[in-house]
């Protein structure tokens, strides 16, 4: 039961990110691609769990995992900022 | 754990809410700043709520991880964005990959392991470890580290289809089982990676908008196979926005060229079309001078200006927002015109130019700079070619026959400025070149834009 809850879940979301997607225009593409980015960095918060004392090896890939994921977050968003920054009215 | 799953729902909500603001370039960077605090809550709930965890390693890792991103997005210059992007891909599929490891080494033999777990496992190392090899291969074209035009050999194909094959039977035999499991789950992360490279080395320098919004793609569906793995609706909900998103993009591209999917990964365009004869018959030019087009640009009302990725090369950007600006000045209408591949990743040339300031009003795409082309006085092309061949509207036997273009053949002149009479990417002379409401100016953007700038100062 709990597998077909999450899948719902991803089908729903699948959806939804193509409703909110469509309705970016051109001129946001390369924002819309450094933001979203920066959401699929969200993977830190399983490194965060996979650290959990007690598996070794897991640990450690834990830890590389942590890294890469907090290099695409804090990169993804610091630079989607500063792009944003830039567009300005007349 | 109640609490842990209603923060995630809380930051799936965020991301949402700011991927919705991004519809507009007045709401865009506030949405950016609600989907980080949407990221900083994830975090810290999980941090929180979660037991045995190693708090020194975690402190340690995103000190490290937060230095390089960091620096990355400071010193990046803007016209490097699709090379930034593409690594960063490559470390979202990366840091998946690794999850998904981690947790199979981590619950191997254990009472936990359901065929389930080990087969969103799988599926998550095979993913996430193709993006990473993948993204860093586009990384390596785009910098220049790796030549940019594609690589291929005889039998690439086969090879791929060989690893994809070798790829599901080692995958569908970690999860069944058999006692060689360990040996197979290492034969899949081999293998995948070897596959994120050979499926990359043949795309050319100007198919990366496709790639890269590929690699894009996967990085989100990686992200949701290791939340089906830890059961976590935050990952499953993030990853699958991206991976919405990263596959419109790939469509929006795949449509601005006129090609498939297909087509784009096993086409390996720009090797192949230099033998394309069909369009080889010469146009003839009328070559000008600034002065001339200062004079021309004078007596017009409207202007377009129609970028292309040769001006970016050029760094002629300030120099084309300084003429338009002068333009502007003396009364008349000026707009950009953009096509959706004119830069080398979605969007990029509307970055490009609103780094020079130009505001994003003038900024116009495609579909609605189109109709602006029939009562225009003067469309200036400057370093695009193939995205303005009339060509691709009547000539069947063209390569670019279908493309979208932008018709600023309508207009009364078109002024068009290159360095040389070279072809364009696709290789194929341009009939509007030798149309007679064309006239050429020849030489470097950034310069010629300089003088064009004095000449019409001067007038």
């Amino acid at each position: 039961m709990e597998i077909i809850n999450i899948l719902t879940v991803f089908i729903l979301a699948i959806f939804v990110g193509f409703e909110i997607i469509t309705k970016v225009p051109p001129t946001l593409h390369t924002p819309l691609m450094s933001g979203s980015n920066a959401i699929s960095g969200i993977a830190i918060v399983g490194a965060i769990i996979s650290t959990k004392v007690g598996g070794e090896i897991g640990t450690w890939l834990g830890l590389v995992a942590v890294i890469f994921a907090t290099i695409n977050c804090v990169g993804g968003f610091m630079v989607t900022d500063r792009m944003l920054k830039m567009f300005k009215r007349k | 754990m109640g609490y842990t799953n209603l923060a995630y729902v809380i930051a799936a909500i965020l991301f949402i809410l700011g991927i919705k603001k991004l519809s507009s370039p007045k709401t865009a960077r506030n949405g950016n700043t609600i989907a980080s605090i949407g990221m900083l809550i994830a975090i810290i709930a999980t941090v929180v709520s979660f037991e045995l965890l190693d708090f020194k390693l975690i402190v340690i890792g995103m000190i490290i991880g937060s230095i390089i991103g960091a620096t990355f997005a400071i010193r990046v210059q803007m016209t490097q964005m699709p090379q930034m992007v593409a690594i960063f891909n490559g470390f979202g599929g990366g840091a998946s990959a690794l999850v998904a490891s981690a947790e199979y080494f981590n619950k191997f033999g254990t009472v936990d392991q359901t065929t389930f777990l080990t087969a969103t496992i799988t599926l998550s190392v095979f993913i996430g470890t193709l993006t990473l090899t993948g993204s860093f291969i586009a990384f390596g074209k785009l910098q220049g580290f790796i030549s940019g035009k594609p690589i291929v050999f005889p039998g690439q194909q086969a090879i791929n289809g060989l690893l994809t094959l070798a790829l599901v039977v080692m995958g569908v035999s970690v999860c069944i089982g058999g006692g060689q499991e360990m040996n197979m789950f290492y034969g899949v992360l081999i293998l995948a990676a070897i596959l994120g490279i050979t499926l990359t080395i043949p795309i050319g320098g100007a198919d990366m908008p496709v790639i890269i919004s590929l690699l894009n793609s996967y990085s989100g569906v990686a992200a949701a196979a290791t939340g089906f793995v830890l059961m976590n609706n935050g990952l499953i909900i993030s990853g699958a926005l991206v991976g919405a998103s990263g596959l419109i993009l790939t469509n929006i591209m795949c449509r601005g060229m006129n090609r498939s999917l297909a087509n784009v990964i096993f086409g390996a365009v720009g090797l192949e079309q230099e033998s394309i004869t069909g369009s080889e018959k010469q146009v003839k030019v009328k070559s000008t001078t600034t002065e001339e087009a200062a004079m021309i640009l004078e007596a017009a009302d409207k202007v377009i200006i129609v970028p292309g990725y040769g001006l970016a090369v050029a760094q002629a950007q300030h120099a084309v927002r300084e003429v338009a600006d002068l333009l502007e000045s003396m009364g008349k209408k000026v707009l950009y015109a953009i096509h959706p591949v004119a830069g080398r990743m979605p969007g990029h040339m509307n970055v490009l130019l609103a780094e020079a300031n130009v505001p994003y009003e003038q900024l116009k795409d495609l579909g609605d700079v189109n109709p602006e082309f029939d009562n225009c006085d003067v469309a200036i092309v400057l370093g695009a070619n193939d995205v303005v061949n009339p060509a691709s509207r009547h000539d069947t036997s063209s390569p670019i026959y279908g493309m979208p273009i932008l018709d600023v053949d309508k207009s009364r002149t078109v002024i068009v400025n290159k360095r040389t009479m070279n072809p364009g990417f696709a290789g194929i002379q341009n009939e509007l070149f030798g149309f007679d409401n064309t006239v050429m100016v020849f030489g470097d953007a950034k310069e010629m834009l300089t003088t064009l700038y004095k000449d019409l100062k001067e007038l």
